[in-house]
């Protein structure tokens, strides 16, 4: 973070009105998540308690979704559809980014285009047709349509993994072409290693989306608490846990609780990732 | 794009694998699809009987389908609440953050919070803080003597959703444009300065023509988002059978196409959605090159 100077012809009570602002807003913003932990910590009976610090402080509720609702099916499923789906695309996606930064060919820049323009195509234009396909190759109802499109490259990633790859000074593979090196070896001898950064950034990005994602699997696996993932089995908890808040906030609890912890250890390539992803 | 290495001899062949994966998503999954869309929404299809051509009468009979015409109505009152608040306060925070404070750091994860959390948890949560009776925000109100609100009842449902995804948003916003304020050079202010202008000159001046490329990608994002918002909308106002009482076209394509097995309903949908994105990306292109022009 670069530290602004005070330039002496601005006065210092811009800042300190500032300040306020942020403070108000920063509790809008983490205010529902506190009172999501404190619900999560009172009895059933003690849930319309409005104090912040439950009367009674009890774990009964995660043990509960844990022990009553299978929930450790629903986590290790999502789990295990998310790290395939990262994977996927950081393997294709740098494959194709490198191709678009540093290989010349014929059409790089009208297919780079053609590229970036589904960015603009919304999923439900696509929907349709990958479940027809789906379901004739007779994976509907399996995890499969969850993760394999993700080893289909995509605009985002590529576009993301190419901005990064251009920073690296071309020279380098010029050299290394020089002293006899494959373009295959300039990829993952060289490029891949050095994007580090690059690739952190992005495999949260793509652990995220597939960790987030309702709709893909709301069409696409059987609403059953051993099948689903955790998004669609927030969803069923909903109904059936209606009314018992503090049962579902511990279940809301843990499902944000991974992702957090994530974003706390790894925030620096987080943000560099999005500011990343922005227009230069 | 005239630098980069020439592939030798068979190396073309390494290329085309590197390359393969992004190509086949490319014809496949996006352009393919496409164009499958765009084909089905000429028939009538269950997926279990022969597809049916039917012309251009599954448009036509969208005119008639008041589900697909309130979902449509509603979308655009989203999409116009949505997009600016989101842009005018994701712009506010990174105003605010890019002065000489303490805890800018601690303030950007603060707000960066809602962005990474799942929409469907974070929107378990909201009901519970929307929640009529016994919910947080109606007992704050009520300590004001205000009476409680019915948030996710049938007046206030899209006001509390779009405030809810705006919150959600914010930090995206944000990130993006502070990074481009803090790459403004210092002297532009004191240029502008000395000449005389003063602060909100200088937000006009100096740090909004120097934004217009992120604010306007930005918008276009966002716009994007909204055209396609689900998640928390699900979540907030879902009344049984994958429908809601806010339904957006996204429920509609949904349960046309996923619930009732109306292939040739839900892809015209599809398309009328994905024409009114390209139609809104037009518009924002056009504005961007008028903005452009006089600078």
């Amino acid at each position: 973070m670069i530290r602004i100077e005070p330039a002496p012809w601005e006065s210092r009570w811009p800042d300190r009105l500032a300040m306020l602002v942020l403070l108000i807003g920063a509790i809008a913003m983490v205010g529902p998540f506190v009172w999501m932990l404190s619900t999560s910590l009172k009895l059933p009976a003690d849930q319309y308690t409005r104090t912040l610090i439950p009367p009674t402080l009890t774990f009964e509720n995660y043990t509960r979704i844990f022990e009553i609702m299978s929930f450790q099916t629903l986590l290790w499923n999502s789990i295990k559809i998310a790290l395939i789906s990262t994977f996927g695309q950081l393997l294709t996606c740098s494959m194709a980014a490198f191709v678009f930064a540093i290989v010349k060919f014929p059409g790089r820049h009208a297919l780079f285009v053609l590229l970036l323009v589904t960015l603009m195509v919304p999923q439900q234009i696509t929907a349709i047709p990958q479940f027809i396909m789906f379901k004739w190759l007779g994976l509907y109802g399996t995890q499969a349509p969850l993760y394999l499109p993700s080893f289909l490259g995509g605009a985002f990633g590529v576009f993301l993994m190419r901005q990064y790859f251009l920073t690296i000074p071309i020279e380098l593979a010029e050299a290394a072409r020089i002293d006899g090196a494959s373009l295959m070896q300039i990829y993952w001898k060289i490029y891949l290693p050095l994007a580090k950064p690059a690739l952190a950034a992005f495999a949260i990005f793509a652990f995220l989306f597939s960790w987030n994602d309702l709709f893909t699997a709301l069409i696409y696996l059987p609403s059953d608490l051993d099948k689903t993932t955790l998004p669609v089995g927030l969803a069923l908890f909903q109904v059936q846990f209606a009314g018992t808040w503090t049962i579902m906030m511990a279940a809301v609890l843990v499902s944000v609780a991974p992702i957090m912890v994530a974003f706390f250890i790894a925030q620096k390539h987080f943000i560099e990732g999005v500011a990343l992803s922005g227009l230069k | 794009m005239n630098f980069g290495l020439r592939p030798l001899g068979r190396e073309k062949l390494w290329v085309l694998l590197l390359l393969g994966p992004t190509l086949l998503g490319l014809a496949v999954g996006a352009f393919g699809s496409i164009f499958a869309t765009l084909g089905l929404s000429f028939f009538k299809w269950d997926l279990l009987t022969t597809p049916e051509w039917v012309g251009f009468a599954n448009y036509a009979g969208l005119a008639d389908d008041r589900m697909f015409l309130r979902s449509l109505s509603n979308t655009i009152i989203f999409s116009l609440l949505y997009v600016p608040l989101t842009i005018v306060c994701a712009m506010a925070v990174a105003l605010l953050l890019n002065r000489r404070i303490h805890g800018v750091s601690l303030f950007r994860t603060l707000y960066f919070l809602p962005v990474i959390s799942s929409p469907t948890a974070v929107g378990l949560l909201w009901t519970w803080i929307f929640a009529q009776d016994q919910g947080v925000l109606n007992a704050m109100l009520g300590n004001l003597g205000i009476p409680p609100v019915r948030w996710l009842g049938p007046n206030m449902a899209l006001y509390s959703v779009v405030v809810v995804n705006v919150w959600g948003a914010i930090g995206e916003g944000m990130i993006v444009f502070l990074a481009g304020l803090q790459a403004i050079p210092r002297e532009q202010y004191e240029a502008a300065h000395l000449d005389g202008a003063n602060a909100l000159q200088r937000l006009i001046y100096v740090t909004l023509p120097a934004m217009a490329p992120s604010l306007f990608f930005q918008s276009v994002l966002s716009t994007i988002h909204a055209f396609q918002a689900f998640d928390y909308i699900y979540i907030l106002t879902r009344v049984g059978n994958g429908n809601s009482s806010v339904p957006t076209l996204v429920f509609s394509i949904y349960r046309n196409g996923f619930r009732f097995f109306r292939m040739g309903d839900a892809t015209a949908q599809a398309i009328v959605l994905t024409a009114i994105i390209f139609l809104f990306t037009l518009v924002y292109f056009r504005i961007q090159k008028r903005w452009e022009v006089p600078a």
